[in-house]
């Protein structure tokens, strides 16, 4: 904080010799002063707090890699490729846990995004006036509900009518497909990969469809009036117009839902099952990365065990900040490919 | 503009140092209707824009539809392919007929029409894809045809648009990487690709620099022989160098509609004359 100060002064310094030479009227010039003095003042108040945002995620990259750093001595890169997770023998791996948090993510977006997609092209293109905004309303509501409450409602009823009537069923479609028969193997648990995917998908769903809506809305109406006027359908509009269009935004969308997806912890944690192995299916419980931290920190005796979990943290840092870059770079590449946009 | 036509004899036309259009054959015996209108009306809610209009385009000829701002013209153009139908609230009563089918109907319908009657904006509207696609895209929303037939079609369109000596060694590029006046002939190419009867112009030149103006003037005179005109234009200039007949809108009323040479040299109400001689809009 020094610098800023330092700098302020020099400014102040320079500014009266050059106020000088134009000789004003002291009282104006004193005025000049002093609200170029609190210009400045602003601009590095606002710069400091920008800075702080450096400074604090900075600050969560050091500590997660210094709190993890026993943990990964220990297993090296093991750690990635263990699946056991023993807190009795202190033997750890997080490859169930990263398959948990790449599976129920996967799940939600195959489930949340062309629900999303839907949901958004219904309100921006079809629905009628009267139903735009109930629906709209309803989804920021959806977006409100606290993760906990999906939560429980997850665990004692959604959970039970799974197990009860839908995955029976999947059981048996998928029987005598070949490939798919271990994927939708087993007892039907209620609790599971599965399941949490599904909630996921839900609490995605409002994030994804909000960012879709607007950025449907933001396509001209003269060039959707242009491919009406070709004669194309709604549905040929808004496959070939709309979402190429917007498709920088869509992304933009679903990786917000992806981010959440990856990081949720309350909600997976009540349905998945925690259990640190990887089924074949989908149906059985697994866990997740940020699941089994919210599980076990509390009970996590010795160095290692938290370190563990603190090397867990730091996976999913590295697995969401990979997933944000990846989208970046994927929007640089199709701006690039679409020429340029004016 | 120099028109070959005007060599032909009967009176090269000027009016107040605007050449106007060559005459064509305007003499109603030479003329079949494309399209009539009949006792048309037009409501935004409850509010009435089209006061009872009657009026009939012409096959092969060039219509002009001139006014003021907010007099209905354009309105008056979206009436023709049912652009109105995507916005609820809005709605026509009458009839129009379109090679004698009424296209109100409810029994019409508007994806068919809309390939029938091709529509330029007032602003270029080139798709989110390449030159190529973007002139393709209408005729591969009807029609089944083989890559080589539709490689014939878009250059076919893209040459009646005048454009395809500028593009043709870049068709992969983006409809988006074109200048303006580029873009318009691009959504003209692509509205006459579809081998539409009917062209409906919106103000086709109104975002374009004078350069462009010229080339889009120059396209519809070469495109009248082979389809039906309709154009909006706040340019009275426009609509006489352009045009063979002309209607003149006022306040959502039709006040005169004749041949563009009488429009703009004898008009028989004396409002029409007020606006064209620039005394008001």
């Amino acid at each position: 904080m020094l610098l800023p100060v330092v700098l302020v002064l020099l400014r102040k310094t320079r500014m009266s010799q050059h106020a000088e030479t134009v000789a004003l009227h002291p009282e104006i010039q004193q005025r000049i002063q002093k609200q170029r003095l609190l210009d400045n003042v602003f601009r590095y108040v606002t710069l400091s707090f920008a800075l702080l945002v450096l400074v604090i995620l900075g600050g969560v990259i050091v500590s997660l890699v210094d709190g993890a750093l026993p943990a990964l001595k220990k297993f090296g890169f093991d750690f990635l490729t263990t699946e056991r997770w023993n807190p009795v023998k202190e033997v750890f791996g997080a490859r169930a846990a990263i398959y948990g948090t790449l599976m129920t993510s996967l799940i939600a977006m195959i489930v949340g995004i062309p629900v999303s997609f839907g949901i958004a092209i219904f309100l921006t293109e079809l629905a009628p006036e009267w139903l735009k905004r109930p629906i709209g309303t309803a989804i920021e509501l959806l977006a409100g509900i606290p993760s906990i409450i999906y939560g429980i409602w997850g665990l004692f009823v959604f959970a039970p009518f799974l197990q009860r009537n839908i995955q029976p069923l999947l059981i048996a479609i998928f029987a005598d497909v070949p490939g798919l028969s271990s994927f939708f193997a087993g007892p039907p648990f209620g609790i599971g990969v599965f399941t949490a995917g599904l909630i996921l998908g839900i609490m995605v769903l409002p994030f994804i469809t909000s960012v879709t809506r607007d950025v449907f809305e933001t396509v001209p109406a003269l060039l959707k009036e242009s491919a009406y006027g070709l004669g194309a359908t709604t549905w040929e509009v808004v496959w070939q117009i709309v979402i190429p269009y917007t498709r920088v935004g869509l992304v933009g969308g679903v990786m917000l839902g992806l981010g959440r997806a990856l990081g949720e912890t309350m909600a997976v944690t009540f349905v998945i099952g925690n259990a640190h192995r990887i089924s074949p299916s989908i149906l059985a419980p697994g866990t997740t990365i940020s699941a089994s931290i919210a599980n076990e920190f509390q009970e996590a005796v010795g160095d290692i065990y938290t370190s563990a979990l603190v090397a867990l943290g730091l996976l999913l840092f590295v697995i969401t900040f990979t997933v944000l870059a990846l989208a970046k770079l994927m929007l640089i590449r199709m701006q690039r490919n679409t020429g340029a946009r004016t | 503009m120099d028109r070959p036509s005007e060599a032909q004899g009967s009176a090269a036309t000027q009016f107040r140092g605007i050449s106007l259009a060559s005459p064509r054959a305007t003499d109603p015996a030479a003329l079949t209707e494309k399209i009539s209108i009949k006792n048309l009306e037009f409501f935004y809610g409850s509010h009435k824009t089209l006061k009872d209009i009657s009026l009939s385009i012409y096959d092969r000829r060039v219509t002009a539809f001139i006014g003021p701002s907010g007099c209905g013209k354009s309105t008056l153009l979206r009436v023709l392919n049912r652009m109105y139908d995507l916005y609820p609230g809005q709605r026509a009563a009458g009839t129009v007929l379109l090679d004698g089918q009424d296209i109100l109907s409810p029994k019409q319908d508007i994806n068919l029409l809309r390939a029938r009657i091709g529509m330029v904006f007032q602003r270029p509207t080139p798709f989110p894809m390449s030159i190529f696609d973007n002139v393709a895209f209408g005729m591969r929303l009807y029609e089944r045809l083989s890559q080589s037939e539709i490689d014939g079609r878009v250059e076919e369109a893209l040459k009646g648009a005048a454009l395809w000596n500028e593009v043709k060694e870049k068709l992969n590029q983006s409809g988006l990487s074109l200048s303006g006046g580029q873009q318009q002939r691009l959504c003209i190419a692509r509205a006459i690709a579809v081998r539409p009867s009917v062209l409906l112009l919106d103000e086709p030149a109104s975002a374009l620099d004078p350069i462009s103006t010229a080339k889009i003037e120059e396209l519809i005179d070469s495109l009248q022989s082979q389809y039906t005109i309709a154009i909006v234009t706040h340019n009275m200039q426009q609509a006489a160098r352009v045009s063979d007949f002309t209607a003149f809108l006022l306040m959502g009323e039709l006040v005169e509609f004749s041949r563009t040479e009488d429009i703009f040299t004898k008009p028989a109400d004396p409002r029409t004359e007020a606006y064209v001689t620039g005394r008001f809009g």
